[in-house]
């Protein structure tokens, strides 16, 4: 691709010129004359805004010349580990756009409304069974909201049994940084527990942890290194005998659909990523949506309004004493919320389980293709992603970081690098369940292409990306001088 | 790797240098390397206790943010605001322009468990 020099639109501007002229009003300005009383003075402009002036025309090939810049799951592969970058069906689009969903207003009475609130009924029943919880809440905005609603939950219910010192949340040192900032932001010390020489959580140190301390545990299964914690029952029984309860984070759930489920591992909090495992599209930052199910015992505590049944009427229940309150304005993100929903009935119980067995398939397929040309920190059967560590091609003197940015230049988006921590050189891959074997494997000779470029000519890879609009950014300058705004200059 | 040898090191990569009846503290040559450019320092207020082992603030980089482990405990008497505006500094002065606190330390024994220069390298350099 050739540099081609784009202007922003506001650098596009020429006075006077314009994309649409809205017709006059056909109605007086009344209210406008009204403003200065409506608000204080110091919060009403004078001059006109700044806004970019430009020809429709313009307009639409600016915007069409930036999405070309884009890279989606529809134009290319996007094996970034832990966001499950599956293919959305085009069919939820559709059922998203039926009027009937598209033009209610969530003020409407809840008698125009109960075909809406019928889909978010059954959504919540269908998230309850795949994993094994009590009562789902549709109200999380996406993932990390839903960890914050969980602990509050979760320290709720010690609090109502006069169990305030339970301050603690163990969290271990592969986890999602969510979880810790999640466990910070919900008042509670996140505590880590380490991970052993198997990748998965030392319980000899998780017993040593757990204690009258304990409000939580938080985990991911399978974990951030694509490994399935198969000591989760025990698990489950340390932090069970001693008071704490099992928060699930479910941004790994596309490797157990209909296979296993985390009320049956013992979890009591549980968190979906619809917009990854359910298919909402998220690769231009969503919206997400981030359904928590909870077990029995945590129920009076969801927050409200909860969505009940009342002679064949659905209604919404603010009569909640316990509930920690709304988490978001209105019912959640309704539109992803309707995409998961329509994902759901397409796929059905035995697609589900499909998509999680393609999706292990496709992950170990590609470990195993990988694996003689990288380092493997642990060479086991993975789950639906792997860790590979670029160890021997920094000894080369070409990093991780390098080796992504070349594999921008064959149009693949690069894995998720540098994560999870405690693996040196990190690269974490998931492929899903959508990709064709072909795909893989065109990424994987690609990937061995860049291996023996690191040792044969390193200077190839550490100057790349060649082929793309931009080179390689100051992404340090980036993040330590921040330009946030546009100036006219 | 630069490592002076006047100075102690930590098995989370910070260096100890004694000063009298203070100890300054800040990461080492061989962190901030593998760490990358760095963006943002975080750290304690002056007055604040801190304690072995446990985290006094992080460091975050274009990769990934890390917590700053205490090699030993006391109490922080001077913060190196400088790396609020210039926290490059980590990366291109890490033994000298960004130093992180200067701490009283509670317990001198602790300095005394800290690593040497030899020690420090030999740990490091094991793969």
């Amino acid at each position: 691709m050739k540099t081609i020099e784009m202007p922003l639109i506001f650098e596009r501007s020429r006075p006077g010129r314009v994309a649409y002229s809205l017709p006059d009003s056909d109605h007086s300005c009344e209210y406008e004359a009204e403003l200065a009383n409506l608000l204080p003075s110091e919060y009403l402009r004078d001059e006109e805004p700044e806004l970019p002036e430009v020809s429709e025309l313009q307009l639409i090939r600016h915007y069409t010349a930036l999405s070309t810049r884009n890279h989606g799951v529809d134009s290319g592969f996007y094996p970034l580990g832990s966001c499950t970058m599956k293919y959305n069906p085009k069919l939820n689009e559709d059922v998203a756009r039926l009027p009937g969903f598209a033009y209610i207003h969530p003020y409407q009475p809840e008698e125009q409304v109960q075909g809406a609130l019928q889909v978010m009924y059954d959504l919540a029943q269908s998230l309850a069974e795949i994993t094994g919880m009590d009562a789902v809440t549709l109200q999380p905005a996406a993932g990390a909201q839903g960890e914050w609603a969980g602990l509050m939950m979760i320290r709720a219910f010690h609090e109502a049994k006069g169990e305030t010192a339970r301050t603690k949340v163990i969290v271990p040192d592969s986890a999602h940084g969510t979880n810790p900032a999640s466990a910070t932001v919900a008042g509670f010390d996140p505590v880590t527990v380490r991970t052993d020489e198997r990748g998965l959580v030392d319980l000899e140190h998780l017993r040593e942890l757990a204690g009258e301390d304990t409000a939580a545990l938080m985990l991911t299964n399978p974990n951030t290194l694509g490994l399935f914690e198969k000591d989760i029952v025990e698990m489950a029984a340390i932090i069970h005998e001693a008071g704490g309860k099992l928060y699930y984070d479910g941004a790994n759930s596309n490797a157990i659909l209909g296979i296993t489920r985390p009320g049956d591992m013992g979890f009591d909090v549980v968190h979906l990523n619809l917009h990854k495992t359910f298919t909402g599209p998220h690769g231009g930052g969503g919206p997400g949506s981030g359904p928590v199910g909870v077990k029995e015992d945590l129920i009076p505590f969801l927050p409200k309004p909860v969505l009940v049944k009342k002679e064949d009427m659905l209604t919404w229940d603010y009569e909640r004493p316990q509930s920690i309150g709304r988490v978001k304005p209105y019912h959640g993100n309704f539109g992803i919320n309707l995409r998961a929903y329509t994902y759901i009935r397409t796929m059905g119980a035995q697609g589900l389980k499909r998509v999680s067995e393609d999706a292990v398939l496709n992950a170990n397929y590609l470990m195993r293709q990988l694996q003689p040309y990288f380092d493997l920190p642990y060479d086991t059967v993975c789950m639906h992603e792997f860790v590979l560590s670029g160890k021997r091609q920094k000894k080369a003197g070409v990093s991780t970081l390098d080796m992504a940015k070349r594999l921008l230049d064959f149009g693949y988006h690069p894995p998720t690098i540098y994560f999870p921590t405690n693996v040196e050189e990190c690269m974490m891959i998931e492929p899903t369940e959508t990709e064709a074997k072909e795909t893989l494997d065109a990424f994987a000779e690609v990937m061995i292409q860049i291996a023996k470029e690191a040792v044969e000519e390193p200077e190839t890879v550490k100057q790349a990306p060649h082929h793309t609009a931009v080179r390689r950014l100051d992404e340090a300058l980036a993040a330590r001088k921040p330009v946030l705004k546009y100036d006219r200059g | 790797m630069n490592l002076p040898k006047d100075l102690k090191y930590s098995e989370e990569h910070e260096w100890v240098k004694t000063e009298g009846e203070k100890v300054r503290i800040g990461i080492t040559d061989f962190a901030q390397s593998e760490l990358g450019d760095i963006v943002f320092v975080e750290l304690p207020e002056v007055g604040d206790e801190i304690e072995a082992d446990e985290p006094f603030g992080s460091v975050e980089s274009v990769k990934t943010v890390s917590e700053l482990y205490a090699p030993l405990s006391g109490k922080v008497v001077e913060v190196n605001e400088e790396l609020d505006d210039s926290p490059e500094f980590v990366n291109e002065s890490p033994y000298d322009k960004a130093w992180m606190i200067v701490v009283e330390p509670s317990n001198e024994e602790e300095i005394d468990e800290l690593m040497s220069a030899d020690e420090y390298e030999e740990m490091v350099s094991e793969d």
